[in-house]
């Protein structure tokens, strides 16, 4: 099943590329297009090829871990890819560990005294915080920071590598990080903090109650592990449509991840580029999924023997 | 706690679900107020939202213009009335287009069951794997020139999959209901059946969602603005506004928050209406 | 009096719901000695399960008001924290549920759920509680102990699974086991097992055990005392003899007769109870029982009798309008 809509995948991202208006050989030869030009070109990129014999070779040179030179760059579009990639992951990696360190502990508070003081403030905050969209909570942090540090917001991207300056490289992945993981962090506050107060009601939590067990313990040892199911199932969603959302937070500081790379090259028609990163974050967004229905079926033993 | 008590609470009153509240219909009337905007923008007394007067950039709020002007010296508020037409239209339109294929889709597959379903099922999963919103934007890039309408178009088919495996799995848990079963032992046609004994049991869920859609839409919009695939400056869109704010942030703050603001808001009171009409409509909840 | 393990006195648990207050339990006064067995007897609803989590400590006082004094060797128990409750659970005083596959958590061990008391209240290290928990599973019965010690809750039929509970329960010796219908979800064949398997260990660990069921045939042979518990209220309590054979108040009558009897003949009629259990957020001021009751009075819908004792026999009841004494009900 997971190889059918790999499969899939793959022949819409092709066929996606070529069934969008706009012409590769115009943007490339620029000034000097002519039909004859265009045929010379074409045969040199192997585009007077049927469509089908293309993606066969498209495919077969995948598989193989090339995807091609890129038209316009003329560097190969799997380094590209290569380079850009580490770039999102630790920006989602960083996120996500923001969001759960905050959203666990807040919503085990929670969910020992729903409806209370802390509970109120905090759904009520999520709920508001849920409407905000990412790009501006990166705007408005841009406001803020900008108005208060007296700092113009303008530049380059402030991006850097982290085997350059680990610190600066955290540093500059702060906002972006700490962006992803406010929306992150309200769903998965949410789910955890329904999901527990559900699991604190159940009787083997009263039984564990009298067998003079503290309550942390409890929610820890008891509570968290079968409410930890739903938290991972929202998790996989989440993360499979961070990479999307990613984007246009990594588009907005300049950050040359898969995203930043992306629209750049939609904006250059650079249509290798653009088929190569679409496959592999298809493809990521797809195996991500399936790791996380994994890892649940390991957690809660109750599922696979359903 | 016993079953006798909540037994007892449900007797004593049967009518009472979550009360839907004042701040219910202050969101509400918020998201009329907004349509209604959008609607009448041009019979309302604003401002031209395309005039730029030179002698009145990046003004604040004042009596003459009420959140300020931006930049071009053009009023912001009228620019947001006038912005609220993008969002709530591509909003609304992209829903209809996604719920009016995806919705009698997904009722009917599972309705039906069988090879139809099947077929249409594994289709729409294929589709929803791969990401919806690159597929927009890279689709979105290469279609100029821009138009509303394509916008529309785009985002609706796009969002089809989804709304098809909503409404199919809750039309699952219900057609397989006994009183379905009872309804077609009885001889009732199909058709009937879906209008009148699926249709209203699907409604809540449905409209739930449909609500949460067009705030995912509009959130869409704005993303697509900052990446400059929306609609064409200077044709205001919240969007555009805010993405056009960027660069002059410091020396305007109000062309940042107020387009901000009139978005927030929006999506806050979609999602809090979505939210109460699905804890009004869930009975199942006994309340202390 | 004194030397009681456990003293009730006038305990009172009222919910406050949406709908009003709620009365779940009203002024139940008893005592409790060691060694003791005592049977509380009621219908669903008539508040048994409420009083016995009121007792333990265990009802939540965010919708809750307890009112009244719990005394567990001495040391009071209503308005006590969480934590100070926590010193005597497990120690002092258990408690074994209903339904065993909802009171053991099912994603861990049964092992590990019996481990766990012994390593958080009596600090054994991991290997002692380990061998201490096999210890118990074989007290209770479970066959090859050291193999199930590795079981999930799923993988146990319903009488192993309450054994597991029992384990669980009974790993740190506490001196009261409150136990709230610990049959009633089982088959009738495994009932005896279970029942017989707590008189067995009653006796082996010199324990109390409050037993709470709406069954008489369990309580007739295994308490010593019993409390009859009718819309929250004690209705009829003394030792289970004189409360079977000289009951005063109609509702036991009328409870015994509605019980099965192996030995009556095939194809009797069983006596149901006319009428149905009351609206307890519309309490009268009368007795409670008054409208099914057959002997009711107008005094009886008036006025709440009070508990008095017979002059008959050592127990006490709750009726204006009591059965004669000589009218006992044949053992059966």
């Amino acid at each position: 099943m997971l190889i059918g809509i790999i499969f899939v995948i793959s022949v819409g991202s092709f066929y996606l590329i070529h069934l969008l208006p706009g012409d590769p050989a115009a943007v490339i030869l620029g000034t000097g297009d002519s039909p004859a030009n265009r045929a010379v070109l074409y045969k040199q990129l192997g585009l007077d090829r049927p469509l089908v014999v293309q993606y066969f070779i498209w495919i077969r040179n995948v598989l193989h871990g090339q995807l091609g030179l890129s038209f316009i760059s003329q560097t190969s579009v799997a380094s590209t890819i290569r380079s850009a990639l580490p770039i999102d992951v630790e920006m989602i990696v960083l996120s996500q560990v923001l969001a759960f360190a905050a959203a666990i502990p807040l919503a085990m508070r929670s969910a020992r005294k729903p409806d209370g003081i802390l509970d109120r403030i905090l759904s009520a905050g999520s709920f508001t915080l849920l409407s905000i969209p990412p790009f501006i909570v990166i705007v408005l942090l841009v406001l803020i920071i900008s108005i208060k540090l007296g700092i113009p917001n303008t530049g380059p991207s402030s991006y850097v590598s982290f085997s350059t300056n680990w610190i600066a490289n955290l540093e500059s992945l702060t906002l972006p990080a700490f962006t992803l993981a406010v929306g992150s962090f309200v769903i998965y506050f949410r789910v955890l903090r329904s999901d527990l107060v559900a699991t604190l009601q159940e009787e083997f939590i009263t039984m564990a109650r009298s067998k003079g067990i503290s309550r942390r313990r409890i929610m820890w040892r008891h509570a968290f592990r079968p409410s930890s199911v739903a938290l991972l199932g929202a998790a996989g969603v989440n993360i499979g449509g961070l990479l999307a959302s990613g984007f246009v937070v990594e588009y907005l500081l300049a950050i040359p991840g898969l995203g930043y790379t992306l629209i750049a090259a939609i904006n250059s028609s650079d249509y290798l580029l653009v088929q190569g990163i679409v496959l592999v974050v298809s493809v990521g967004v797809v195996l991500i999924n399936f790791a996380f229905d994994f890892i649940v079926n390991m957690v809660d033993p109750r599922i696979s023997r359903e | 706690m016993s079953d006798l008590i909540e037994e007892t609470l449900l007797v004593e009153r049967p009518e009472k679900s979550e009360p839907l509240g004042a701040l219910f219909w202050f969101c509400v009337g918020w998201l009329a107020l907004n349509v209604l905007g959008a609607i009448f923008a041009n019979v309302l007394p604003l401002q031209d939202p395309l005039y730029q007067n030179y002698s009145f950039i990046n003004a604040g709020p004042s009596l003459h213009h009420w959140l300020g002007t931006d930049d071009l010296g053009r009023d912001i508020f009228s620019r947001i009335v006038f912005g609220s037409r993008v969002s709530i239209a591509v909003g609304v339109g992209a829903m209809i287009i996604g719920f009016g294929i995806g919705a009698p889709l997904g009722m009917l597959a599972a309705y039906r069951r069988g090879r139809f379903d099947l077929i249409l099922t594994t289709l729409m999963y294929v589709f929803l794997a791969f990401p919806a919103i690159i597929a927009v934007i890279a689709v979105l890039s290469f279609w100029t020139p821009r138009a509303l309408l394509k916008i529309i178009l785009v985002i609706g088919l796009a969002s089809v999959p989804i709304v098809y495996r909503v409404i199919r799995t809750a039309t699952m848990a219900i057609a397989t209901k006994d009183y379905i079963v009872a309804a077609k032992v009885q001889g009732a046609t199909d058709r009937r059946i879906l209008v009148k004994e699926l249709l209203p049991n699907i409604a809540p869920i449905a409209v739930s969602f449909l609500l949460i859609g067009i705030a995912t839409v509009v959130t869409l919009e704005g993303a697509l603005a900052f990446l400059g695939l929306s609609v064409n400056p200077p044709t205001p869109s919240w969007g555009n506004m805010i993405n056009e704010s960027r660069t002059v942030m410091s020396q305007n703050p109000w062309l940042v928050l107020f387009p901000s603001l009139a978005l927030c808001l929006f999506l806050l009171c979609l999602n809090f209406i979505g939210d109460r009409l699905r804890s009004h409509f869930d009975v199942t909840e006994v309340k202390l | 009096m004194s030397g009681a393990l456990l003293v009730v006195r006038d305990l009172a648990t009222t919910f406050n719901t949406s709908a009003g207050p709620l009365p779940a339990v009203g002024g139940v006064s008893f005592d409790l000695n060691k060694n003791e067995t005592l049977g509380i007897v009621g219908e669903s609803g008539s508040g048994k399960t409420v009083l016995a989590r009121t007792i333990m400590g265990l009802q939540s006082r965010t919708n809750a008001t307890i009112t009244g004094s719990v005394q567990l060797n001495g040391v009071e128990t209503v308005g006590a924290t969480e934590d100070e409750m926590r010193r005597l659970w497990s120690t002092e005083v258990a408690m074994i549920f209903q339904d065993p596959m909802t009171s053991l958590n099912p994603v861990m061990r049964i092992g590990k759920q019996i481990d766990e008391t012994l390593r958080v209240r009596l600090a054994m290290s991991r290997s002692d509680a380990r061998a201490r928990a096999i210890e118990l599973l074989e007290m209770v019965g479970i066959p090859s102990p050291a193999q199930r010690y590795n079981a999930y809750p799923g993988q146990l039929s319903g009488g192993m699974r309450q054994r597991v509970v029992i384990a669980t329960a009974l790993a740190c010796s506490p001196k009261l086991l409150m136990a709230d219908e610990p049959t009633t979800g089982l088959d009738v064949t495994i009932q005896a097992q279970i029942l017989n398997l707590l008189d067995g260990l009653k006796e082996r660990l010199h324990m109390s055990v409050v037993l709470i069921t709406h069954d008489l045939g369990v309580v007739a042979t295994r308490t010593s005392r019993i409390i009859v518990m009718y819309a929250g209220r004690v209705v009829e309590m003394g030792n289970t003899r004189d409360v079977f054979t000289n009951h005063r108040m109609p509702y036991t009558r009328a409870l015994l007769e509605s019980s099965p009897k192996v030995a009556s003949p095939s194809h009797t009629r069983l006596t149901a109870i006319a009428g149905r259990p009351p609206n307890l957020l519309r309490l009268s001021d009368g007795c409670a029982f008054a409208p099914r009751c057959a002997f009711a009075s107008d005094r009886c819908h008036q006025e709440r009798p009070e508990l008095q004792p017979s002059a008959e026999s050592g127990h006490s009841f709750a009726c204006w309008n009591p059965l004669d004494p000589t009218e006992g009900l044949s053992r059966g």
